[in-house]
């Protein structure tokens, strides 16, 4: 293994928000800023033909981790674009008159199905086509967060044109059974989406076996580079079309009109290449790890849930919602732990995380709850003390908290009549 | 969030935190004045508590917070403040004042509503139990 980034003081428990880059991959990188730096376009000197060989050798990488044909990959700006491209281009292409909507000539639209804890750059593309006159249905999960075939075909109507299911959960990560649900679309002549973001690279995939059409992901979740991501595109059995998002050069087959990002792409193909080699292991030492401090928090803390699916997880993501303490505060009071809550204090909009309360777990809850990421160079040390800090940090702020004084003198909380603000 | 220095310091050194005796306990007391502001599924409750001298003056102040780091910081502070002011010095604390003192971000400005909040309940409570009457309403709604 390479030599992990410069250790600060601040440990990084946030890798589901972004991943350092792999050395290997800035290494990989490095040539194509200044020495191979034309553009792959350029098709007659040797500066193009050496980016566009990096670019070549980067979309086989690509292609290679998920079973997918080279001509599959449409390289982009990151996964919000790849959603974006998947979902608007999808449904302008495939757009037709709803069973029975009455919409005259010149207003053919169609009917989208998605999950009402999917990231904002697949319910924010679906909410705008849902303006423009398509029809959404933004399906509820389980308790645990997961979506079943059973489910989605529940909502299937005659005008359905496209499913887009995340493959794994950005913030609970639990894992929704993709090729299930990919089949029961393929029966149905649906185009499926799948936003693979914090799976791709992590888990094994295989859009063949898997049946997934459209597959988003973005470098810099697994090693890579920011600012590049990748979509699938099936081109057999069906072969899918999209309207294009921009317009200009034609590049990437005219899926993606602009000069490639070659220096991105390159680093993408290689974090795609590590990530194909040391999934398997980084994902059970991962897991090893979770455990460890899940085990430690829920032996030393009461009143402490782990949100989401008990089984159906990303090795890599702890949620934990900790009772009578607030995310914000507690993050404070862990600052050398660097990691993420689903408190409303911590979000622009001040609304708690939409996911944890889309599981109906209760606002409260998703206010208490702290997510912890491992990755790479996560060190059991390193979970030890985050799990000891944590654990010292609830207590305080548990003895500062009039919920927990509340709870103990045996009032219940949920028949208090609060002063809401 | 990066916040200054004050709020910092009310955070890992909070003032004044407890509470009289159990919830039940300081209802009947009649020297304690309680406010309980917030909600749980709002993500912030306050818990401020005053105790009141014979003659009408704040002898001590004891809040418990359920919230993110600014809340804690403008309840230990609303308790600093409590402390030796007669219940109408006391009324005229204003969140704004809160605000400048701790130089608030603007998305935390309702941590320091909150502690107005509570700061008001716990005076009104403190009247109730001794039958004094409500000052002028000089509060603004918000």
């Amino acid at each position: 293994m390479a030599t992990p980034p410069k250790p600060t003081s601040t440990i990084y428990m946030d890798h589901a928000a972004t991943t350092p880059c792999d050395p290997r991959v800035v290494e990989a990188m490095l040539p194509y800023f200044s020495e191979k730096f034309g553009n792959p376009g350029s098709r007659n000197h040797s500066f193009g033909w050496d980016a566009e060989a990096g670019v070549d050798k980067a979309r086989e990488q690509v292609a290679r981790l998920i079973n997918a044909d080279e001509k599959e990959i449409i390289f982009t700006s990151g996964a919000t674009e790849a959603n974006n491209l998947a979902i608007k281009g999808a449904a302008s292409m495939y757009e037709r008159a709803p069973a029975g909507s009455g919409l005259v000539d010149g207003s053919r639209r169609g009917h989208i199905i998605t999950t009402l804890i999917e990231h904002k750059a697949v319910l924010d593309p679906c909410k705008r086509l849902q303006k423009e006159g398509f029809d959404v249905t933004f399906i509820e999960p389980t308790k645990d967060g997961v979506y079943t075939a059973e489910m989605i075909e529940k909502h299937i109507r005659p005008d359905t044109i496209l499913v887009s299911v995340m493959w794994a959960n950005n913030e609970i990560g639990t894992i929704n059974d993709i090729r299930a649900i990919g089949a029961l679309c393929r029966s149905k002549d649906i185009i499926f989406h799948v936003d693979g973001t914090q799976w791709v690279g992590k888990m094994p995939t295989d859009v063949e076996k898997d049946n997934v059409d459209l597959l988003s992901f973005s470098g810099h979740k697994i090693y890579g580079p920011k600012g590049v991501g990748a979509l699938y595109v099936r081109r057999k059995r069906p072969r899918v079309r999209l309207t294009p998002l921009f317009d200009g050069g034609g590049q990437e087959r005219g899926f993606r009109s602009g000069t490639l990002n070659v220096t991105g792409i390159v680093g993408l193909g290689k974090a795609c290449e590590i990530c194909m080699q040391e999934m398997d292991k980084d994902g059970a030492r991962l897991a090893g790890l979770r455990k460890r401090l899940e085990d430690a928090v829920a032996a030393k803390l009461d009143h402490c849930a782990v949100n989401g699916h008990k089984d159906k997880r990303l090795p890599h993501i702890a949620n934990i919602s900790f009772g009578f303490v607030e995310g914000e505060g507690l993050m404070m009071a862990v600052k050398d732990i660097a990691c993420s809550s689903g408190s409303a204090c911590t979000s622009a909009s001040l609304e708690p995380s939409y996911v944890l309360k889309g599981l109906g777990v209760g606002d409260e809850l998703a206010h208490s709850s702290l997510r912890l990421s491992l990755g790479r160079w996560t060190t059991q040390e390193q979970v030890d003390h985050a799990a000891e800090k944590i654990i010292f940090a609830v207590k305080r702020l548990r003895e500062m908290s009039p919920l927990y004084d509340m709870f103990n003198e045996g009032i219940d909380l949920s028949k208090v009549e609060w002063a809401h603000h | 969030m990066a916040y200054g220095p004050k709020i910092i310091d009310h955070y890992e050194n909070p003032r004044n935190v407890g509470a009289f005796g159990t919830s039940a306990e300081a209802k009947t007391r009649k020297d304690i004045g309680v406010g309980l502001v917030g909600a749980p599924e709002c993500g912030d409750v306050m818990q401020l508590q005053i105790k009141v001298g014979k003659d009408g003056v704040i002898e001590d102040a004891k809040f418990k917070t359920f919230g993110c780091g600014s809340a804690i910081a403008s309840s230990s502070l609303a308790t600093e403040w409590l402390k030796g002011k007669t219940l109408d010095q006391a009324e005229a604390i204003k969140n704004t004042q809160i605000v400048e003192e701790l130089s608030l971000p603007p998305v935390k400005i309702h941590c320091s509503v909150l502690a107005e909040d509570a700061i008001h309940a716990a005076l009104e409570d403190y009247r109730k139990k001794n039958g004094i009457a409500e000052p002028a309403k000089t509060q603004a709604a918000h």
